[in-house]
């Protein structure tokens, strides 16, 4: 116990001794506070329509102006930034979940399973990521729950590639060959022995997502696929800002930086995790 | 080798045989009945019979499938049921569109991205690699819907330097061609510019420190040969899956663009056919795109063996 204490300790201070990595916490706390104190936060009420001010550019009442039916910009960003980390949150989850099991079992029992779940990974992968989470989108439709659900989806082959060749490395290891001997069920011996063995690459690649997913979310959004109208959203932000660009481009163009700004301070996050949790894994950059 | 590409064709087609079962299903997890959701909730009592017909939906779900394969081989998606004309036919008008923008963006992201990689390699720590770096880190995380939003407010609304939407092909008007093209091709091509900037570096950075390169160096060989004739050679290799990752995302990288500017392609007819449900083009769009993605994926792994001889398969 002592010694894992230790080993976190030594963790963070790894982590956070570079100041990029340091930088994107901040950023990322940031954005959190925003979103779970929005409505303390916001100036407006996101959905107050007032039409007498309709895209109004940036001024000291509204500081990033208004849209078409007049409501707060700013407001809306801040109620926005909600939608996406948990969209961005949720989806990897769902995403890690569903393809850890999978990729557990495909690595563990081999044979017929192991040639189901690698084929329709393979098959998952060779359908570009947005038109797989669009054609999703056109089935069960948008809303946050489904939008989650679907990027979860769409984002579930890493871990199965990544769990399955993590398993097939650890699986012929004398420990595990003992509990087997001990009796240990299948189930067992992958959730006591084999997830926790795994657990370093998994987190690496749950912090590299998030920021990918975000992204995502707020392009279907923007498409007109994700969430639905009331609902502030980056995506839609910026798509509805874009017919009123010469009033107040402030309305399109600030939702976008948004984006930007929360996916470089995740992934600026991701990459000092990596390296701080195994330098091996450090790819390109 | 030749056992390898035959095997990797295999393998190709169980992969797209299954992919062509998930997009069938898909008309099957919609919700709702599907005569009216191709007609509307107003049909006629005969021409929802008919066409309950003529989707074999009386059949099983089996046979209807292998009819819809069938057609889809030889070609026949069904009627666009927005617009009311065979989706093949839709997707001869589109894709040429988007096949043009798409190789335009690749033939100019490679060249460009390759030289920024190895300038901020050999430069690595200077202000040059700084600033290719950064840039290239905050390209990656921009939308590039939000890009073309941005160059569409400055240089068409601001500035009304270029048109801001419409497409016109180079032997039609050469001029208007060309100014209708800028400003998707840059939002379309940066990207691509900013991921292979950041992998040549890091592969640049690999071979730089290995032996040859300091033989290579102490036979007093010029500098500008070493790294664009002995270092380059091997540092592109990782860049070629990056290649055909680029040129594979065709549609999905084209849509937002497409949007955007409001260029008649396959992106903007898959995001038309999404919002209005109109579920043959989206099978064929989507059918299109994992059999360019599957053939892209098949030639880089072979031009992977064939410039790295060290790479042998079983």
């Amino acid at each position: 116990m002592e010694r894992k204490k230790e080993k976190v300790g030594k963790f963070i201070r790894v982590l956070f001794k570079r100041k990029i990595v340091l930088a994107g916490a901040i950023g990322i706390g940031f954005f959190l506070i925003v979103a779970v104190a929005a409505p303390l936060l916001a100036p407006y009420d996101p959905n107050k329509v007032d039409f007498a001010a309709s895209l109004s550019g940036p001024s000291m009442t509204h500081w990033l102006g208004t849209d078409m039916h007049g409501r707060d910009v700013l407001s809306r960003i801040m109620y926005g930034t909600r939608v996406s980390l948990i969209i961005g949150v949720f989806a990897v989850m769902i995403a890690c979940a569903i393809g850890s099991v999978l990729g557990m079992i495909a690595g563990y029992f081999g044979g017929i399973a192991d040639d189901i779940i690698t084929r329709f990974t393979e098959a998952v992968r060779a359908i570009p990521q947005v038109i797989l989470a669009m054609a999703l989108t056109a089935v069960f439709g948008g809303g946050i729950r489904n939008l989650a659900i679907i990027l979860g989806i769409s984002n579930m082959a890493a871990y199965i590639r990544m769990m399955r060749g993590q398993v097939l490395s650890v699986k012929q290891a004398d420990y595990i060959m003992a509990s087997k001997l001990q009796g240990v069920s299948s189930f067992g011996i992958m959730f006591r022995h084999l997830l926790p063995n795994c657990l370093s690459p998994i987190i690496v690649l749950m912090t590299q997502q998030v920021g990918g997913t975000i992204l995502a979310e707020s392009g279907l959004s923007f498409l007109g696929l994700g969430i639905s109208a009331p609902t502030a959203t980056w995506g839609t932000m910026v798509s509805e800002g874009r017919n009123y660009l010469l009033n107040n481009p402030v309305f399109s163009l600030a939702p976008g930086i948004c984006v930007a700004l929360l996916v470089i301070c995740l992934n600026m996050f991701g990459d000092g995790i990596r390296d701080a949790l195994d330098p091996r894994l450090r790819g390109e950059g | 080798m030749g056992k390898y590409v035959t095997k990797r064709v295999g393998q190709m087609i169980v992969i797209l045989f299954l992919i062509s079962i998930f997009i069938f299903l898909l008309i099957s997890f919609i919700p709702g009945d599907p005569v009216y959701a191709m007609l509307g909730e107003e049909v006629s009592a005969e021409t929802y019979e008919r066409v309950y017909q003529e989707l074999n939906l009386d059949k099983p779900v089996v046979y209807r499938y292998f009819v819809w394969l069938g057609n889809a081989l030889r070609g026949d998606f069904g009627q666009s049921t927005q617009f009311h004309r065979p989706t093949v036919e839709l997707l001869m008008e589109r894709m040429p569109v988007t096949l043009y923008f798409t190789f335009l963006s690749f033939f100019i992201s490679i060249p460009v991205g390759v030289l920024l990689g190895v300038l901020s390699a050999v430069y690595r720590g200077k202000p040059i690699d700084t600033v290719v770096t950064l840039l290239a880190n905050i390209t990656a995380c921009l939308p590039q819907f939000w890009i073309g939003i941005l160059l569409l407010y400055v240089f068409a609304m601001k500035w009304s330097l270029l048109p801001s939407f419409g497409f016109t092909w180079p032997w039609e008007d050469f001029g208007n061609s060309v100014r209708t093209t800028i400003m998707p091709l840059f939002c379309l091509a940066i990207g691509g510019i900013a991921s292979i900037a950041r992998q040549t570096r890091s592969s640049m950075l690999e071979v730089i420190r290995q032996d040859y390169i300091r033989t290579a160096r102490s036979k007093g060989l010029k500098e500008r040969k070493i790294i664009f004739i002995h270092a380059l050679k091997n540092a592109l290799i990782p860049v070629i899956t990056l290649f055909g990752m680029r040129l594979g995302l065709l549609v999905g990288g084209s849509m937002f663009m497409e949007t955007v500017f409001a260029i008649p392609g396959m992106g903007s007819l898959f995001v038309k056919a999404i919002t209005s449900r109109d579920i043959p083009v989206v099978q064929a769009c989507v059918l299109v795109t994992a059999l360019i993605s599957c053939m892209v994926n098949l030639i880089t792994d072979i031009l992977y063996a064939v410039v790295d001889p060290r790479i042998k398969y079983e």
